[in-house]
């Protein structure tokens, strides 16, 4: 079990433990997480879960494959280096602690 | 005494409803009844994830069962609503495991049903549809050891079931009876190329396609035969000839429907006022204003037209305005569609089909109307803005793959 942290628009920080292999979108939409939209459910085809990765997990999330990366060009909100789609992020162990910023605007 | 709202269906419109409802502060009763022995799931990963067995039952669920507790929407499964009655704006419906909900508000989303081929075999073991958890549980107990996949009908759900069975090795045949793929919904250029690009992953389709009969041995489906007496081997043979809107309840009350299909307004309000409904099973004002009514099958659909419904309830009365889109997942090939194609006169191609990266721009009388886009979320992304935002790309300008279609868009006010 790894813990995600949220970070709202607001400043508002939820702390969720997620399911092993749950994405990031899927363990904040199931608990209520407001912020993420993620209509299609998690097929890379809406942009709108859209996060920004915090600098310690940078790295080792990693940046988006070549769909996301496209899709990432069509978010309602500021693209930055760190944008992630976070239905392409997949919990396990090794994130434990990870925090995610949810961006401002998903639609 | 709170008002009472009951939620018939539990789908992704039935469940975006309730929580909905529960964003915009709405503090009546919130009850949600569905038939199905699950609590409201994904229906999209069926025939993708679920098949290819990368996501299990838990992992469909739109929200944990303690979301629903915290935000006090009742969920009630294996229930089938059997009679609704309205009577000065108040009604009572009457479930089949005997329990009575009460209701101010009733919320219709029934959603709809695969359509049944009624032909020689087809009650063979090994015929199969699919639309939920029991139907996917169900081809995929016979999946491992298939080798003959035959899909009939070369649309959305048939294409994913045979990209999934050629990805794992089986023979698949894809029969269609038009002469052409997904015809109702892409242009010939996109129907072209899916057959050309199932075909170069291995599977077989034939169009125009008449099928005579299902064979089989001991109860259990064999094959295919073709009206001109060829037999196509088959394991297993996945229906998938489109769904008919469940309009029963609709009809029950007296509701005006069209061919099944529930009639709404913009405020996604029924001819009861009492009345609401949303999702596959409706008849509504085209989305973006072009005029004609439409019917879609979509997950953006359920959830932008539950969102008007909970917005009705809840005071505000916002019409529906969204863009269409829609997509479909053909293994390695993302299918994206934005807009609505129906009545274009001009279509422009970018990128190259024999990529497998492409788009198709659909244009009526130089306007926009609509993208299909493979494996290019760029320009999907692009039209669907421009289409949220009432913007314009030019024709002539999009002809040019080497220029980014976002770079094109021209907003309504310039």
């Amino acid at each position: 079990m790894a813990q995600v942290n949220y970070i709202s628009p607001d400043g508002t920080v939820t702390t969720i433990d997620a399911r092993d292999g749950d994405s990031v979108m899927e363990t904040a939409v199931k608990n209520g997480v407001k912020g993420i939209i993620a209509e299609c459910g998690g097929a890379c085809a809406c942009a709108t879960c859209h996060v920004y990765v915090d600098d310690d997990f940078a790295a080792i999330v990693g940046g988006p494959g070549d769909l996301e990366d496209d899709m990432l060009d069509g978010t309602a909100a500021e693209r930055c280096s760190n944008s992630r789609l976070s239905c392409q992020i997949k919990m396990c162990a090794e994130y434990d602690g990870l925090t995610v910023k949810i961006a401002p605007k998903q639609v | 005494m709170a008002e009472q709202v009951l939620i018939v269906g539990a789908g992704q419109a039935g469940m975006q409803v309730a929580v909905s409802l529960r964003e915009l502060n709405y503090k009546g009763e919130i009850t949600i009844v569905g038939e199905e022995p699950y609590a409201p799931y994904q229906r999209p990963p069926l025939s993708k994830a679920f098949l290819a067995g990368e996501a299990d039952i838990e992992s469909l669920e739109f929200r944990s069962p303690d979301f629903y507790s915290a935000n006090d929407i009742k969920v009630v499964i294996g229930e089938k609503i059997t009679d609704v009655a309205i009577s000065g704006g108040k009604g009572v419906a009457h479930g089949s495991n005997g329990r009575v909900h009460n209701f101010d508000r009733l919320v219709i989303a029934p959603g709809s049903a695969p359509r049944r081929l009624t032909i020689a075999g087809s009650e063979l073991d090994g015929v199969l549809y699919l639309r939920s958890i029991a139907d996917a549980e169900a081809l995929k107990a016979r999946w491992a050891e298939a080798k003959n996949v035959v899909v009939v009908g070369g649309g959305f759900i048939g294409l994913e079931v045979a990209a999934q069975a050629t990805k794992a090795g089986k023979r698949a045949t894809v029969l269609e009876a038009a002469d052409r793929l997904i015809a109702r919904a892409v242009s010939p250029l996109t129907s072209e190329y899916l057959r050309s690009a199932h075909e170069r992953r291995g599977a077989s389709v034939r169009l125009s396609a008449s099928i005579e009969s299902f064979e089989g041995s001991n109860g259990r489906v064999s094959g295919v035969r073709l009206v001109d007496g060829e037999v196509i081997p088959a394991d297993i043979v996945m229906v998938g000839i489109g769904v008919m809107a469940r309009g029963e309840l609709a009809e029950k009350l007296g509701l005006e429907t069209s061919n099944g299909a529930i009639v709404v307004n913009e405020f996604a309000e029924t001819s009861n006022p009492t009345v609401l409904a949303a999702g596959d099973a409706v008849l509504l004002p085209h989305p973006l204003g072009f005029g004609n009514q439409v019917r879609l099958e979509s997950v953006q659909n359920a959830v932008d037209q539950a969102k008007v419904v909970a917005s009705t309830i809840a005071g505000e009365r916002e019409p529906y305005h969204a863009v269409p889109w829609f997509w479909s997942d053909q293994a390695d090939i993302k299918l994206q569609i934005a807009g609505l194609s129906t009545g274009f006169d001009q279509t422009v191609l970018r990128g190259n089909p024999d990529d497998d990266k492409f788009s198709v721009l659909y244009y009526r009388d130089g306007k926009l109307l609509a993208i299909d886009a493979v494996n290019d979320p760029s320009d999907y992304m692009a039209v669907r803005r421009a289409l949220g935002a009432g913007a314009q790309i030019d024709p002539r300008a999009a002809a040019d793959s080497a220029v980014a279609l976002k770079n094109l868009i021209i907003s309504s006010d310039a």
